[in-house]
């Protein structure tokens, strides 16, 4: 029997500080709830606003898998490694944090907002030597299928990190479905509803939603309304 | 009241700063940073640290050493894991440890 676990989007963390509107689906910065501390080894699933003109200052990270995912707009990312680049809808941002680094994320842009999911996976190994990797991704490829953004091989489809995760997009037209079978046993899966309503088995998820599967080998994802959705693949054991 | 004293210990002396600030925000806190084994050793005698928080770099054996020299210091010492990340997660890995 699979065990699941059901985040209603309006029952996630907010901290709305003008510039940046962040909602939390696990603990992060001052909204502290023991009960959504994390979903294996998936931390942090920060669903952020950054207006125009704003942003991260330089700030540290070690030890820990940093995904940026670009929903809307365009972030500038700069970092200790010298590596200054901009990540637009379409990409997908990986960094090790490792034994540390410093990184800053800038909305350039004057007029528009940027939308973007920050993700943090807690490695498998601690104390790698930092890196950071940003590809872009074909839209097409995720049409009524699930496209791999992510895995734990630098030679599989997407970018990698250093844990045992695998992560797809998927952007399914009302009354699609598809079967997805777990990478590896002991994992699971946290799925959250980027736009429209999905049914994951017989759970109904709505926008922003989060839901949490794991104990089982496979679940069916059925597109209710036309809809996007991440799922995010990762150990239970940590 | 008397601050709660934690001891952070972390290899990146910028990084380390950094979290010494942040956790110094709370009123309620005192946080001493220190880099290397030798400094955490010395500093742990000084202060009577209620947490300790092992930043990024440290390896396996310097860990295990640590840890063994405080647990025998003070059984009640508590350790953690600091995982980076400006304020993000600072808190939540004091929060439930200091309840």
């Amino acid at each position: 029997m699979a065990n699941i676990v059901l985040h209603k989007a309006e029952t996630r963390g907010n901290a709305n500080y003008g510039w940046l509107n962040s909602y939390h689906s696990f603990s992060f910065s001052s909204y502290y709830n023991p009960e959504r501390m994390n979903f294996g080894a998936l931390r942090v699933l920060n669903d952020d606003t950054v207006d125009a003109g704003m942003g991260f200052g330089k700030h540290p990270h070690d030890n820990m898998e940093i995904i940026s995912i670009p929903l809307e707009g365009d972030l500038e990312h700069k970092d200790s490694m010298n590596n200054v680049a901009v990540i637009k809808n379409g990409d997908i941002q990986a960094m090790s944090a490792g034994t540390g680094i410093y990184h800053s994320e800038y909305n350039k842009d004057r007029t528009q907002r940027v939308k973007f999911l920050q993700i943090w996976v807690y490695p498998d190994k601690k104390n790698v030597e930092p890196r950071y990797d940003q590809i872009t991704l074909n839209l097409e490829d995720r049409h009524n299928k699930l496209q791999q953004i992510l895995s734990p091989y630098p030679d599989d489809a997407g970018v990698w990190i250093h844990q045992n995760a695998w992560f797809y997009l998927g952007r399914f037209d009302k009354g699609i479905s598809s079967e997805y079978i777990f990478k590896a046993k002991g994992n699971g899966v946290y799925a959250f509803v980027l736009s429209g309503n999905i049914k994951i088995n017989e759970q109904l998820l709505n926008a922003r939603d989060g839901f949490g599967i794991w104990d089982t080998d496979r679940f069916t994802i059925t597109a209710d309304t036309d809809a996007e959705f991440l799922l995010m693949e990762v150990p239970m054991m940590i | 009241m008397d601050k709660i004293e934690i001891l952070v210990i972390g290899r990146n002396l910028e990084i380390l700063q950094t979290v010494v600030r942040l956790i110094n925000k709370n009123q309620d806190w005192n946080a001493t940073g220190v880099v290397t084994d030798d400094e955490a050793i010395a500093t742990f005698n000084l202060k009577p640290f209620k947490l300790i928080l092992l930043g990024g770099g440290i390896d396996k054996r310097s860990e295990d050493n640590l840890c063994a020299t405080f647990n025998s210091k003070n059984p009640d010492i508590i350790i953690v894991q600091h995982y980076g990340g400006g304020s993000g997660l600072l808190y939540s890995e004091i929060y439930p440890i200091l309840r």
